[in-house]
């Protein structure tokens, strides 16, 4: 224990005293982490509140939204809204899912608060990088937000920002201007605090790992966050520059995105020899990894609220992780798959399509561990594992659509559609979620010492659940049918028959975003009122459940740092806890499939 | 493991069947040039309308003046044709006319930010890049009257950035383009 004991100590420092440190400028990574969590829950509410908005004016479009012009006089005049407004709502709505949601809670906020306990850490080894990560990350988000509430509003490009629409200013619209540069400083704070935030991870896999704990015994959720830190090292750092070169052409006059001759309201732009498609291959080559970034930590807790309620171990935890790691590297290859008809080299499409399909075969072998594990298997069925299995169900239905989309003769059709639209929400952004929720209904536990009501958690899944398959499966027919993305109404002739579908829609929306409060007033009744947790409520094995309290300690484990004995699933087994046994655990057992 | 090799086996195979099908599919479009008797149509976009081009009788078209554009007094394209020869035959147009069963040779030009033509009924489907004028082929089989519309988000008014595609015959399109070329 002794050499891991003194490199621990890099880390250490005492518990803080002031309130200021203790709660607002914390050094401690579970603050953090619940910082990380809370500014993931405003994000999301507000991401909602958009979405509702923006479904109502699809499905009725001169609807009179009550109240609305109190939110943007301009945008909303006599309470209806301005296409321009839609569209401003629509990219908003995205980059803070995408970014401040789906980013930051699976990863950023669990992984805080979670990794250095699961590998048997006091804290992250850079404690002030990692405050640094969460203030400058809130820093972006108080960006982005500034941004409704400047001249024009917020930029209405779309959370890709493709240029030259984005890089031109004022003179291509609405919140192009200030907007946009606004927009460009929030993701790039945003992509400083994820690479200080992704090298602390790093560090702490890699050099604060307790005696024992060897890399395969690390849990599948350090696995996930930790293959994901290094994503979010190398697309981060490609997404800062290029926010810094898009934020140049607006207030530097360069002409990095911007090519010449542009005439926009008869006017020539003083623009020359920038290049549009660059803009899309740098976003892009980190917009692929992005997805993966949002999903593989959601991978890692699915796996790790499964197995103890499976009672057993997943079929492979070994070729879970390879595939993990396969995931990752084949991020970067198939950035491309987004471009298929933006006008790069026809041939570049199919050198970008076969690794597209190729990254199904990691992803098909993940979805079969689980189903082969649950085959047979007697769940415990509570909110963790309900959400658990929602996400896989999610995953395997969002995946399918991507066998087509990964072609791109068939996205000569299916680009730009609803098709894609669907097939985001479900295997990337609805799916995250869930694995979101399963992280909470399962940690909630450890991290405020109360238990979550079981039967509220179960109505709030059934109604999500069902709910998120009756808003994004008539996605995919209206994509094929030909409706396109990003329009605020149906002008073409064609598309004015699908508006009774994006009717029922909205009111499925509607009533799915309404059941989202049950989860709201949950957490908060169970933070003050809840049952008091049990030492170890899920009968489950890796280390966050040795902590002496719950929530633990301020260094996690009273001074002690406990050493670790066993893989980190061993269930099924005979022990003298019953059929488990605790990794810090000496005792000897008869492991069913220790791999480490 | 045997679940791991089966699965290898089974998505690889439909992965490398899906793919060269795709790929061959994909090349029928894209990897062969147009045929030597292709009608050439330039097709203009920008915020918020499509304008099409035909070259007119000399089958050339003018050079485009990007500081002439000028939306008020209907020269789209920047045509200068007190000047240029070959721009003063050329037709500009709002809707797009096409021979049915004649191959089409698409010239596509962006006069500002980001777009895209797609006809879905045909499956057409192709990006406008500001500053890389890009061309594509297709002929359309069937008569009959389709809508344009724009697919890269370009601006406000995006969802009603659409014109209309009408195949006809040969004789009905000879008779419609005489019959913009007098009214230019």
């Amino acid at each position: 224990m002794h050499e891991m004991a003194s490199q621990a100590h890099v880390a250490h420092h005492g518990p803080p005293t002031s309130f200021i440190r203790k709660y607002i400028f914390s050094l401690g990574h579970k603050v953090i982490g619940k910082q990380y969590y809370g500014l993931a829950f405003i994000s999301v509410l507000i991401g909602m509140f958009l979405s509702w908005l923006m479904r109502v004016h699809l499905g009725w479009t001169n609807a009179k939204i009550p109240g609305l012009h109190l939110l943007s006089p301009s945008g909303a005049p006599g309470d209806v809204m301005t296409p321009e407004y839609y569209l401003q709502l629509m990219t908003m709505h995205a980059t803070l899912m995408v970014f401040f949601v789906l980013t930051t809670a699976p990863f950023a906020a669990f992984g805080n608060y979670f990794l250095p306990i699961q590998v048997g850490a006091e804290d992250m080894p850079f404690p002030h990088f990692n405050m640094m990560s969460f203030w400058v990350t809130f820093a972006g988000f108080l960006a982005l937000i500034a941004s409704f509430f400047v001249g024009d509003g917020p930029t209405l490009g779309g959370w890709t920002q493709y240029a030259p629409l984005s890089a031109v200013g004022s003179v291509a619209g609405p919140g192009e201007g200030m907007g946009v540069v606004l927009w460009a400083i929030s993701i790039g704070l945003f992509c400083v605090g994820q690479l200080l935030g992704a090298l602390n991870f790093i560090t702490t896999t890699l050099d604060m790992r307790t005696k024992g704990m060897s890399l395969w015994r690390m849990p599948m959720t350090v696995w996930g966050w930790f293959i994901t830190s290094v994503m979010g090292l190398t697309a981060f750092a490609v997404l800062m520059p290029a926010c810094i070169l898009l934020i140049l052409d607006h207030v530097a006059g360069t002409s990095f995105f911007v090519p010449s001759n542009l005439v926009i309201n008869d006017q020539l732009q003083p623009h020359s020899g920038g290049s549009t498609l660059l803009w899309q291959h740098l976003f892009w080559f980190f917009g692929h990894p992005e997805v993966y970034i949002a999903i593989v930590p959601g991978m890692g807790i699915v796996s790790h609220v499964l197995i103890p309620n499976l009672r057993r171990p997943l079929l492979s935890h070994r070729v879970l992780i390879y595939s993990f790691g396969a995931l990752a590297v084949l991020s970067y290859m198939v950035y491309g798959h987004h471009m298929f008809v933006s006008g790069m080299n026809p041939v570049s499409s199919i050198a970008f399509s076969f690794p597209t399909l190729i990254i199904t075969i990691p992803s098909t072998i993940i979805v079969l561990i689980w189903l082969a594990s649950l085959y047979g298997s007697r769940l415990r069925i509570n909110s963790a594992s309900l959400f658990a299995l929602g996400f896989i169900s999610m995953f395997i239905t969002g995946g399918v659509s991507g066998f087509f989309l990964a072609q791109p003769s068939l996205d000569i059709m299916l680009h730009a559609t609803y098709f894609v639209v669907g097939h985001f929400h479900m295997v990337m952004a609805v799916a995250a979620m869930f694995g979101i929720f399963a992280g909470t209904y399962f940690w909630f536990p450890k991290m405020f010492g109360r238990m979550m009501d079981e039967r509220l958690g179960k109505l709030h899944f059934w109604l999500t659940f069902v709910g998120a398959y009756a808003i994004f499966m008539p996605f995919h027919y209206l994509g094929l049918a030909g409706n396109i993305r990003r329009y605020q109404a149906f002008a073409p002739d064609y598309m004015q028959r699908f508006i009774p579908v994006h009717q029922f829609i909205t009111i499925a929306a509607l009533i799915t975003g309404a059941a989202q409060l049950i989860f709201v007033y949950n957490l908060v009744y169970s933070r003050y009122r809840g049952a008091p947790a049990p030492e170890n409520p899920w009968e489950a094995t890796s280390l966050e459940w040795s902590t002496p309290s719950s929530p633990p300690p301020f260094d996690n484990f009273g001074g002690q740092l406990p050493v670790v004995y066993h893989d980190p699933y061993q269930y099924g087994i005979e022990s003298s806890t019953g059929d488990y046994v605790m990794q810090t655990s000496p005792e000897q057992i008869k492991s069913v499939r220790d791999e480490a | 493991m045997g679940l791991v090799i089966a699965a290898f086996l089974l998505v690889g195979t439909e992965v490398l069947a899906l793919g060269a099908f795709g790929a061959k599919a994909w090349a029928n479009v894209y990897f062969t040039p147009p045929g030597a008797d292709a009608m050439p149509v330039q097709v203009q976009a920008g915020q918020f309308a499509f304008y099409f081009r035909y070259p007119g009788p000399d089958g050339k078209f003018g050079p485009i003046h990007p500081d002439m554009v000028n939306e008020s007094n209907q020269n789209f394209y920047g045509l200068d044709q007190t000047h240029d020869a070959d721009s003063k035959d050329d037709i500009v147009t709002a809707e797009m006319a096409i021979p049915v069963n004649h191959e089409i040779h698409l010239l596509m030009h962006s006069k500002d930010v980001g777009h895209a033509f797609f006809v879905p009924e045909l499956r057409v489907h192709q990006d406008f890049v500001p500053g890389l004028d890009l061309s594509l082929h297709f002929t359309a089989t069937k008569i009959g009257r389709y809508e344009i519309v724009c697919t890269q988000l370009c601006g406000l008014g995006h969802y009603n950035m659409k014109a209309y595609l009408s195949v006809m015959s040969q004789e009905d399109f000879d008779k419609w383009l005489k019959q913009q070329a007098a009214n230019q």
